[in-house]
């Protein structure tokens, strides 16, 4: 329960979680504002099946990753609850 | 069973079910009306997400709008998935450590204030009954359009079946309805998304038939689509008319204003935990992505197959009878709905389907005579000041398309048995249902928590908040069925959705984002930030929108729908601005966001908490 335990390291909690929050917020952009709107022109060049990548990214490609990643991120939040001995 | 009768059996099964539900799922105090007793399995929670935020605009509209925008349709794609990578990381885990009931909660404990509490009401009021308009309105216009019942009769049924699960089970009824909603809702999307796959790509998978050949060719389907569509003189399909900085701003607005939506984020205070809030919002993505990739992939099928299978096409069957390509059958049975109708330019008896208008207004008025094999005639103005007539333009194009035909006429393009479209019904009043009861608890709460219990009756016990809350969300409910009403007279439902996520974005996104991550930011700060977040979006929108709709005078190139996201910067900049010039707040708030950084520290900090405990999970 909510006891406030002395044996947390709670800035390091934050920073790490900071960190890693600001990774995933980097690749949300670029898939999808870089990679679907950005960037479109250039990665069109290249195709995934029959379909241009940037427009690919666009309508099928970003939703993929914005899955991946939260997953992910509760994945490595897990972790660091138990490097930092959050309870959670 | 023809297909009227599945269309009865289809929606009376499904409506018992919600009843059935509402009546098992009955919430016993204010915990269990406001947030289902904070205990809903994540995996659950993220199916009630799903329903929630999927719409009848994402069920019935979004795969016709994509149809006809092309490339330019990204934006709803990638805007409203893409706002959920924000909740999960930035806001819902946090917010659900804070562990109270609702938006405003948070927003007038963490700023220490009862006005900001007050605009947050404000906002949230704005925004869930805009938004509930178009569900009501959805509403009305499936059972008219397919049940052959009154346009507000429609309404009264919605409004009948809402009232009893929300009032009687509160949030825990909805969560436990919804979940049956996204499942109905879900397969009625898929099935039909499955034959269209097979005949334009023969592939089973919507997904890949997308990046697939088209069918018995060595074309890729999307290159074909492009030919076929430049060759008619629209845009190719994979480009846009939008501006890049457009596309970029109106991305950004549906973005951040998912992750501001009230009635999204109170889904994620029904979990247990932080660490449930951050798993939920995973599920809900998955259970939103099956939709929202088939989406796009139902979108450039279905164009193509419009154009296919319409376009130079015979009407009549006697000359279709002399080796002419026949209008398929459900060209003339959609022209009843007015979703789709024909005017034979040149006098050639066959459509012609070309870029542009067909007609000056935005909706076809039919003449009533009925010519050949049913085909209903428009009303063609012969004078100036004729009302509820058509005026034709001199471009080539002969046919009007609604862009809710796409998802609506893709059970009989992709020729299922009548009882496909029967569920495909069900499916998109499943959609407006859910989506109007997580709107109507954000309004019921709004008037019973934050309006009666925090803000001017403090001292009213449980019991009484509870049967307040039943009878706020009465109330919302015949609010809501008003407003449906309404809104069929003025039709402009679809304008005011940018109202919602706008304001969403630029007025609570803000605070709730610097209210957990910069301890710093103070009452101050945060009610400047969001009145100025709430006035220029607002005054942005009404303008361009009702004023004056010449896009010459759009600042920076930017349309009403992604003006939100360039105020949010604005609202950040000023709300952090404004914090720095005054004190910082107390030191009983700043213990709090430091709490609610960390799972499981939780605990309760005078001021912050001093008109009501947090409530922990485990």
């Amino acid at each position: 329960m909510a006891e406030p335990s002395e044996d947390i390291d709670k800035a390091g909690y934050w920073r790490a979680t900071r960190g890693l929050t600001l990774r995933l917020l980097a690749i949300w952009f670029m898939v999808s504002f870089g990679a679907g709107i950005l960037f479109r022109d250039v990665l069109d060049q290249v195709s995934i099946g029959g379909a241009p990548l940037g427009f690919w990214f666009a309508q099928q490609g970003s939703i993929y990753v914005f899955v991946g990643l939260i997953f992910y991120y509760c994945w490595a939040m897990a972790r660091l609850e138990r490097k930092f001995g959050v309870k959670g | 069973m023809d297909q009227q009768m599945w269309t009865y059996l289809f929606v009376g099964v499904t409506f018992s079910i919600y009843i059935g539900i509402a009546l098992w799922a009955r919430a016993g105090s204010t915990g269990e009306f406001y947030v289902a007793g904070h205990d809903v399995h994540p995996v659950v929670n993220g199916m009630a997400t799903a329903a929630d935020w999927m719409s009848a605009a994402s069920f019935l509209s979004m795969a016709g709008l994509i149809a006809f925008m092309g490339y330019g349709g990204s934006v709803y794609l990638m805007g409203w998935t893409g706002g959920y990578v924000l909740l999960a990381v930035l806001l819902a885990p946090y917010l659900r450590e804070f562990g109270k009931f609702t938006v405003p909660d948070f927003v007038g404990d963490r700023y220490y204030s009862r006005t900001a509490r007050l605009i947050a009401v404000l906002c949230a009021l704005f925004v869930s009954f805009t938004y509930i308009a178009g569900q009501m309105k959805g509403v009305g216009v499936a059972f008219s359009s397919f049940l052959h019942v009154d346009y507000n009769v429609g309404i009264m049924i919605g409004m009948v079946i809402v009232f009893v699960y929300a009032v009687l089970g509160g949030m825990k009824g909805v969560t436990y309805t919804q979940v049956a909603q996204y499942v109905v809702l879900i397969f009625a999307y898929t099935v039909p998304a499955i034959f269209m796959s097979i005949i334009i790509t023969d592939n089973p998978i919507p997904q890949l038939g997308f990046i697939g050949n088209a069918s018995g060719t060595d074309v890729s389907m999307l290159a074909k689509l492009n030919t076929v569509v430049t060759d008619l003189g629209f845009k190719e399909y994979t480009q846009t008319d939008k501006s890049m900085f457009d596309m970029f701003a109106i991305t950004g607005a549906l973005m951040f204003g998912t992750a501001g939506l009230p009635h999204v984020i109170i889904r994620f205070f029904t979990v247990k935990s932080a660490k449930a809030a951050r798993i939920s919002a995973g599920w809900a993505l998955v259970f939103i992505a099956l939709l929202y990739t088939t989406a796009p992939a139902v979108a450039s099928f279905a164009r193509l197959n419009f154009i296919d299978t319409v376009n130079e096409s015979t009407y009549a069957s006697e000359q279709a009878a002399e080796g002419e390509t026949q209008t398929p059958g459900w060209f003339g049975n959609w022209e009843t709905t007015g979703l789709l109708a024909w005017e034979d330019k040149n006098e050639d008896g066959k459509l012609q389907y070309r870029a542009g208008k067909p007609f000056e207004e935005s909706k076809p008025y039919y003449s009533g005579v009925i010519g050949v094999d049913g085909h209903r005639e428009l009303e063609l103005c012969e004078t100036e000041d004729q009302k509820n007539c058509n005026t034709l333009t001199k471009n080539a194009n002969e046919v009007y398309v609604s862009n809710d035909i796409i998802v609506l006429a893709n059970p009989e393009i992709a020729q299922l048995p009548g009882w496909v479209i029967g569920l495909v019904v069900a499916g998109g009043l499943a959609a407006a249902l859910s989506t109007a009861a997580g709107l109507l608890m954000v309004i019921a709460s709004a008037v019973s928590h934050d309006l009666c219990r925090r803000t001017f009756f403090p001292n009213m016990d449980d019991k009484t908040e509870l049967r307040v809350a039943r009878g706020a969300a009465a109330g919302a409910v015949a609010a809501a069925g008003l407003l449906g009403v309404f809104a069929s007279q003025l039709g402009f439902v679809a304008q005011v959705v940018a109202f919602a996520f706008g304001l969403a974005a630029a007025s609570l996104f803000p605070v709730i984002f610097l209210g957990i991550f910069w301890k710093r930011m103070n009452k101050e700060g945060a009610i400047t930030s969001m009145l100025f977040g709430l006035i220029s979006t607002f005054a942005y929108i009404y303008y361009f929108k009702f004023m004056n709709t010449d896009p010459a005078g759009w600042w920076f190139g930017v349309s009403p729908e992604g003006i939100g996201f360039m105020f949010m910067w604005g609202s950040l900049a000023l709300g952090i601005a404004v914090a720095l010039l005054t004190p910082p707040p107390p030191q009983d708030i700043q213990d709090l966001v430091e709490d609610i950084r960390i799972p499981g520290t939780r605990v309760s900090h005078g001021l912050a908490d001093r008109g009501m405990a947090p409530v922990h999970g485990e």
